[in-house]
């Protein structure tokens, strides 16, 4: 599937243009530190990870051939530059940090059993968020909660939830990027979703 | 369909995974049930929230080292 698309983006940085560079490397900013803290804990390093994932997309541009989109080549190179940097880290990592539980496996439900009756409806149903300010729900409070069940997440449901909801690739380009297929990717966002879900409510009741 | 079984329904929902039977049936819940339409606006709202963790602005010093990099990369 020989498919090249002239991505005007990557025609401007090829051609050595510094706006269209520094728009790219400002609205990817965001998205990539928070994929890099998915695989090194600390920020600062997070912070080199990201530098370093600019510097390799620099000297391997003239060879980037635009097969996939320029979003998923930048997103690939850093997930490499920080499994890399993480590997440097293992060695002094607890190792309990590295068992993580994964249960995206597992057809565990997402939502507790227990608030649903024997029926099967709602017995405990959850609030309807509409009556609560959209400054509430988007506090800097809220977002920290966010931050802390995206870190408590196993790796492989972190990675799409932030991949899909924070960074806004599509099921597509992260089935692309980390070669799982279109049902994985359904099954992990479920399950990581409901995870952040459920953090957000905890800090909303 | 009973909740408990729509809630986990809810991402091929969103992401338009559902087949056409399914998704009318899904449709069909939603619209008589007041928790489970609280649940799918809290996916929503989550998903938001998760967006708006993108906002993390570039640090000044990084950005301009980058630009540096940059103007050295295309006078190579």
């Amino acid at each position: 599937m020989a498919r090249t698309i002239i991505d005007p983006e990557l025609e401007a940085l090829k051609a050595g243009d510094e706006v269209a560079f520094e728009a790219i490397i400002t609205r990817y900013h965001g998205p990539l530190m928070r994929l890099a803290m998915a695989y090194v804990r600390d920020h600062g390093v997070a912070e080199d990870v990201v530098q370093e994932t600019w510097l390799t997309c620099l000297r391997t541009l003239d060879r980037f051939e635009g097969r996939s989109s320029l979003k998923t080549w930048i997103f690939g190179i850093l997930m490499n530059v920080a499994r890399a940097q993480r590997r440097k880290e293992s060695r002094v990592l607890p190792f309990a940090a590295l068992f993580r539980r994964d249960d995206s496996g597992s057809r565990r439900p997402t939502v507790d059993p227990h608030r649903f009756g024997s029926n099967g409806l709602w017995t405990t149903p959850p609030d309807s968020w509409s009556n609560l300010p959209e400054a509430t729900v988007m506090s800097r409070e809220a977002l920290d909660r966010v931050k802390v069940a995206i870190e408590a997440l196993p790796e492989k449901q972190r990675e799409i939830v932030i991949l899909r909801d924070i960074a806004g690739m599509d099921s597509d380009e992260v089935c692309e990027l980390l070669a799982i297929s279109a049902t994985n990717q359904r099954v992990r966002l479920h399950r990581g979703r409901a995870a952040v879900r459920r953090m957000l409510e905890e800090y909303l009741q | 369909m009973k909740c408990r079984d729509v809630v986990e329904l809810m991402t091929e929902y969103l992401e338009g995974t559902l087949s056409s039977t399914d998704r009318a049936r899904f449709e069909e819940h939603i619209a008589g049930c007041d928790g489970c339409t609280a649940y799918l606006e809290q996916l929503r709202a989550t998903r938001r929230v998760l967006g708006k963790l993108a906002d993390e602005p570039i640090p000044e010093p990084v950005k301009s080292e980058l630009l540096k990099a940059f103007k050295n990369w295309k006078s190579r």
